[in-house]
């Protein structure tokens, strides 16, 4: 499949590095050219520098041609605006936007965007972890 | 009416003066300290620190019982952000976007926000105007397909003396006013008379202009 991923720290590398290998055609699109030191040499995928949420960018990574965008970069606002950009002028089939505010992330869901929170996921795994009933240690070590 | 304003910008800080000016009650809602140090200086307390695409800081502001929202940052996404959080969430009426990149005109329109301004846009316009002689776009009308064009007759065109029942103008095409020096502005019917230098005001639509363009100064 071809991936869009807008955003390559952490995240958006970790995936785009996976998805290549499992074969899809991925290109990461990121604000700051550093930042695809975070791909290994292998990767086989394109990269493109600017900012994620501008439609002619958009259009260089070829999300209209995209089966998937993926909106993981560090601010809710640019993230909710690249999938919105992605979706209704490039008619992207299948966006995904990270939004680290769990309220925020309630609105755009209700906008009917697929919104991956974070903080909530956290916050039960923390919870999890911590009232688990085995020995913490054995978790750790 | 309640008005919040996002972003104590020169833009923000300027339509605050003239809200409060005009009676109204407003609120700044600005994230640099110094900015709404500077703003509550001038205009008194009425700058809420903190970031207004933040739900938390919204309600703070009170945005459940705003008659207004305008995202007026001078960044896009934060203020496509506000402009959602506001309807979707908080059901204000009317909201008022600024957009600073006028290649994110389509996606403010897309989603359906009607009240947008851009600066650029407006500037880029107002100098495309001085710029070239004639007939030339003023503004678009909404976000509908017309537009305001503005001509001024030159001496030698074939339609001075005409009536305007004889003009030949393209469909979807309404002279709106005539303005002329020394004489009270017209609104134009059949039987108004076209003179050298006048300004004619029109609706039209921008595929229509070059016609509208023939019929007014005789020059494609």
């Amino acid at each position: 499949m071809r991936v869009v991923i807008m955003g390559c720290g952490r995240l958006g590398s970790t995936l785009a590095r996976e998805l290549d290998h499992e074969g899809h055609d991925v290109t990461v699109i990121d604000i700051d050219a550093a930042a695809f030191n975070w791909l290994e040499d292998d990767f086989r995928g394109a990269t493109v520098v600017g900012a994620g949420e501008d439609v002619e960018v958009q259009e260089v990574a070829g999300v209209p041609r995209a089966d998937i965008f993926l909106a993981l970069a560090n601010g809710d606002n640019r993230n909710a605006m690249a999938v919105q950009v992605a979706k209704h002028i490039h008619r992207a089939s299948r966006v995904v936007a990270r939004i680290y505010d769990p309220e925020r992330a309630e609105v755009y869901r209700q906008l009917g965007i697929n919104v991956v929170n974070p903080t909530t996921i956290l916050d039960q795994m923390v919870r999890e972890a911590a009232f688990a009933t085995e020995e913490p240690d054995r978790q750790t070590r | 009416m309640y008005i919040i304003i996002v972003g104590g910008g020169k833009v923000g800080r300027g339509a605050a003066r003239d809200l409060i000016d005009m009676g109204h009650e407003v609120c700044v809602v600005e994230r640099d300290a110094n900015t709404a140090w500077s703003i509550n200086n001038e205009l008194g307390e009425v700058a809420l620190l903190g970031d207004g695409a933040e739900i938390h800081v919204q309600r703070a502001a009170g945005m459940n019982r705003a008659d207004v929202v305008v995202a007026c940052t001078g960044r896009d996404q934060a203020n496509l952000a506000v402009a959602q959080t506001a309807q979707t969430r908080f059901n204000v009426a009317k909201v008022i976007a600024r957009i600073n990149d006028p290649r994110n005109e389509r996606i403010f329109q897309a989603l359906g926000f009607n009240y947008t301004i851009s600066a650029t846009t407006a500037i880029v316009n107002a100098i495309e105007q001085e710029v070239s002689a004639g007939l030339t776009r003023l503004t678009q009308l909404r976000s509908t397909a017309f537009v305001l064009a503005e001509h001024v007759i030159p001496s030698l065109a074939p339609c001075v003396g005409c009536t305007v029942r004889d003009l030949d103008l393209p469909p979807h095409t309404v002279l709106a006013l005539i303005l002329r020096e020394d004489d009270e502005p017209e609104i134009p019917g059949p039987n108004s008379t076209i003179h050298a230098a006048d300004v004619i005001i029109a609706v039209t639509q921008p595929e229509h202009e070059p016609a509208l363009r023939l019929a007014l100064t005789g020059e494609s």
